[in-house]
């Protein structure tokens, strides 16, 4: 049987995919394969981050990695610049989830609070490896091979790859809430020394959690780097990606699986926008914190359940119109 | 490296690190008072210092004289964003929406100062800032003699208030226990206020000193609260006196990498070692190991 | 009757605070021993170590002759023992049902969680059974936040329940909840009791112990006071002297 809430999932896939075929112009494309990046990324943070309640604001570490993996591997393979850069961006995020995997021993360790803080050490650690790391090409950064593509099509890849990407973090975030492994990350969340005594494994869970959710962010960066053309560490480890990544998913709804896709992709095209609008990097700012500010404050917990409380008090009231007239007619 | 290079090190490190620990521990007093993780704090250093910019370059004042106008003016600052916007902030992920309303808060205040300053990079000036003098074969600016006299003068100030007097009893059971505070009739809500404005007044014045011993603008702010965040993890989230110790520790600690490893060094160490001792103790260097068993 | 878990000699200390000083304590099979004391005598403490939320300095825990002194809580809960809180805790943003879903896997290797999907038939059945025993089965696909303070208690105890373990421990189990709830759960308890479970309960309703109960401890400053049976504690003038030097409105109710 065919749902309503599944046909509504088909009609927006459909858009994205049909969306480059009628709007040529590079500049909104290109808006479009990023706010695509930030969608996949935005939703895989969501599923360790949003399902568990520990929220990462390194994640910006698994997408510089990926962006650094894909680019010293081309370079290492001389892989020219067509597509076959493709087939490496699996390869960019299985590096992040190998990184992950460390970093999450430590992490881990520690209670949610600490863990925020110390998600956000670990980030400077790689920020600063980046730029001091002679292979890295420190502050300069490195060139990918160039590809010579006509203007008018050169998006179009980079945007199916990218919705290739955000397709396979739906996917798994559906199926890690269908789980008992996404139930257990729910329990932690909720009460984790309680969810300990009834036998969830809490740190193993922890762990693959952040170590699956690593390997999207990593993929997104590999798209990223090809994307660009060339990366430098101060763009791949942005501490604005880190904070954007969690703003996107609290602002679609923390744990829900349409609020980090609708999020990213409202954020990111205002913010899109507003950079190319407000040319002046300080209103920019202005606007960009206030419009964040109003959003938390007044949409705490996310459009997406807002709109679904909206909705069903409205569909309440109705019902308390309905049994109104029926108390008269009695 | 030589021997008298390490102990300069050593010495500027303690005398810049009761700076940083001062304006951590304004940090960790909101956090622990509060639940709140203040990543505003960098803006407000920043901003702090702007104000002492202004106040020497265009009134001529003192930087010191001027902590007299600036301190009380972060403190008005303080209450001003705790009222508008923290206390709006409820629900079970308050510490997560903390991080963000105040990071939207510093967003906002970076591209103000952005606008009145520029993002030019100033530096504070005074007869005293350039001048040293010679102690042990060592040169010590003045500017850091001063502005750890000045740390010290606060830290105490700060604890008098904190161990002397009702007002610091009534925070001090509110770091312990918010719910048991408010059920012995204290006021937890002003409390906090009070606390957010103590803990951004300090800012005013280790901002003064940052700007004066460093070139910076609004991003400075990015590099200041990360410092921050790391020495009150380390010290133990909530801990006054964790927040102390591990300020002059980590300060003094970069600044001896920076002196025997070279500059590259000095920064990834302080992230490092927090890295380091987290894998070690989960709870910090003085926090307490959190038990929650109903 | 054979002891199936037994607290010999165990002491707890936090700081100068003496919490538990040497007490023992047996829980035969098939009984329902109850647990009493003035309030900070102990019994919470006592619970958090058997449970393996809290390790003691000194002494010994066993079940089933097995010793599980310094276990972890989740191993305490694999090998049968579950327990309740005095403050309820359960997951209050996931469902009822995937609350009880949580507590099915008591000794299930981690990785398994990742490939199978929340439930088998055979969990979800007897999930939803335990849920209509305590009379929860209708409200299955609420959050569990949504649930009344009563509610909670008995869906604390039935995802204890669901888990199927030998002995559970009850953390005031009437505390704070109404007349009627209290016989609901005191009827549930004995028919559970009849079923072959043992267990442990802490409580301050004295009626309430003293009815359901074949045993009873009497707990004062950390250590076991005395142990009988209802009756024989009610007339034991030591007890009397533990309420009275210990708080009054406990006094109140033994008498």
């Amino acid at each position: 049987m065919l749902r309503v809430r599944n046909v509504w999932w088909i009609v927006a896939l459909g858009a994205l995919v049909l969306f480059p075929l009628i709007e040529t112009n590079p500049t909104y494309t290109g808006i479009g394969v990023s706010a695509l990046i930030f969608m996949g990324c935005a939703t895989s943070w969501n599923m360790f981050s949003g399902y568990s309640g520990y929220v990462n604001l390194g994640s910006a570490v698994f997408y510089g990695v990926g962006a650094y993996t894909i680019t010293l591997l081309a370079d290492h393979l001389n892989v020219p610049g067509n597509g076959d850069l493709f087939w490496l961006v699996p390869v960019g995020g299985v590096a992040a989830m190998i990184v992950a995997v460390p970093v999450g021993l430590i992490a881990l360790r520690v209670r949610r609070h600490t863990f925020v803080v110390i998600t956000i050490a670990i980030f400077f650690v790689f920020q600063l490896s980046a730029i001091n790391f002679s292979f890295t090409g420190g502050t300069s950064g490195l060139q990918l091979p160039l590809i010579p593509w006509l203007e008018t099509n050169y998006n179009k890849p980079f945007y199916y790859a990218a919705l290739a990407v955000v397709v396979f973090a739906v996917l798994l975030s559906v199926a890690v809430r269908r789980s008992r492994f996404g139930l257990q990350l729910l329990a932690i969340r909720d009460d984790e020394d309680r969810a300990a005594g009834l036998g969830v494994k809490v740190f193993a869970v922890k762990l693959v959690g952040f170590t699956m959710s690593a390997f999207v962010v990593g993929m997104g960066g590999a798209i990223y780097a090809i994307f660009i053309g060339q990366i430098y560490p101060q763009f791949v480890f942005d501490p604005i990606f880190d904070i954007s990544i969690a703003l996107m998913a609290i602002f679609g709804g923390l744990g829900t699986l349409t609020g980090p896709l609708l999020g990213a992709l409202v954020l990111e095209s205002t913010q899109q926008y507003l950079a190319i609008r407000f040319s002046n990097g300080s209103l920019y700012l202005i606007l960009f914190g206030s419009l964040f500010l109003v959003i938390v404050l007044f949409v705490p917990q996310g459009i997406v359940v807002f709109l679904g409380d909206w909705r069903s008090r409205r569909r309440a009231r109705r019902a308390e119109g309905a049994r109104v007239v029926l108390g008269d007619a009695s | 490296m030589n021997g008298t290079a390490v102990l300069h090190s050593i010495i500027d490190g303690v005398l810049t690190g009761s700076v940083y620990a001062l304006m951590a521990t304004g940090l960790t007093l909101i956090f622990g008072v509060m639940n709140i993780i203040n990543v505003a704090q960098g803006i407000f250093v920043i901003l702090g210092a702007y104000l002492s910019y202004a106040l020497s370059v265009h009134l001529g004042i003192d930087l010191f004289v001027g902590l007299l106008i600036t301190i009380p003016t972060l403190f008005v600052v303080g209450i001003v964003v705790e009222r508008l916007f923290l206390t709006r902030i409820k629900g079970p992920e308050r510490v997560v929406m903390s991080i963000l309303v105040t990071y939207a808060v510093s967003l906002v205040i970076e591209g103000i100062l952005n606008l009145v300053f520029s993002t030019n990079y100033v530096e504070l000036h005074a007869w005293y800032v350039n001048r040293s003098v010679k102690f042990l074969g060592i040169y010590l600016g003045y500017i850091y003699l001063l502005g750890f006299a000045m740390a010290v003068v606060l830290l105490a100030a700060l604890y008098v208030m904190l161990y002397r007097t009702r007002f610091g009893t009534s925070v001090r059971a509110s770091l312990a226990d918010q719910t048991s505070a408010a059920l012995v009739g204290i006021n937890v809500r002003r409390v906090s206020t009070i606390c957010f404005g103590i803990g951004i007044a300090v800012t005013a014045a280790g901002g003064m000193i940052y700007g004066a011993t460093n070139a910076f603008n609004a991003s400075s702010s990015y590099d200041l609260i990360s410092r921050l965040l790391v020495i009150i993890v380390l010290g133990g989230m909530g801990s006054l006196g964790g927040a102390l110790v591990a300020g002059i520790m980590m300060v003094t600690i970069e600044d001896l990498v920076g002196v025997v490893w070279g500059p590259v060094w000095s920064s990834l160490s302080f992230f490092l070692i927090l890295v380091v001792v987290l894998s070690l103790r989960p709870q910090g260097l003085f926090g307490k190991r959190s038990v929650r068993v109903a | 009757m054979t002891t199936l878990l037994s607290v010999d000699r165990v002491s707890k200390s936090f700081g100068g605070l003496q919490a538990l000083s040497e007490c023992s304590l047996n829980v035969e099979k098939g009984s329902i021993t109850g647990l009493i004391g003035p309030n900070g005598s102990g019994k919470t403490t006592l619970f958090n170590v058997i449970t393996g939320y809290e390790k003691p300095d000194s002494g010994a825990v066993t079940f089933e002759g097995a010793e599980i002194t310094r276990a972890s809580s989740s191993r305490v809960f694999a090998l049968g023992v579950g327990r309740t809180f005095q403050i309820t805790r359960i997951f209050a943003r996931i469902s009822v049902l995937e609350n009880m879903l949580v507590a099915t896997q008591r000794d299930e290797g981690w990785l398994r969680g990742l490939t199978r999907s929340k439930s088998s038939k055979s969990e979800l059945t007897s999930a939803m059974e335990w849920l209509d025993f305590v009379g929860l089965g209708r409200l299955a696909d609420q959050p569990a936040g949504s649930l009344s303070f009563g509610q909670r208690k008995l869906l604390e105890l039935a995802y204890v329940l669901v888990a199927d373990p030998d002995v559970i421990l009850l953390d005031e189990p009437a505390g704070g909840v109404n007349l009627t709830l209290i016989n609901e759960i005191a009827e549930k308890i004995q028919s559970l009791n009849r079923s072959g479970k043992s267990f442990l309960i802490v409580e301050h309703n004295m009626e309430f112990v003293m009815n359901l109960c074949d045993r009873v401890t009497v707990m004062h400053q950390g250590a076991d006071l005395v142990s009988g049976t209802p009756s024989e504690i009610r007339s034991n003038p030591l007890v009397l002297d533990a309420y009275l030097g210990g708080s009054d409105e406990d006094g109140e109710e033994v008498s």
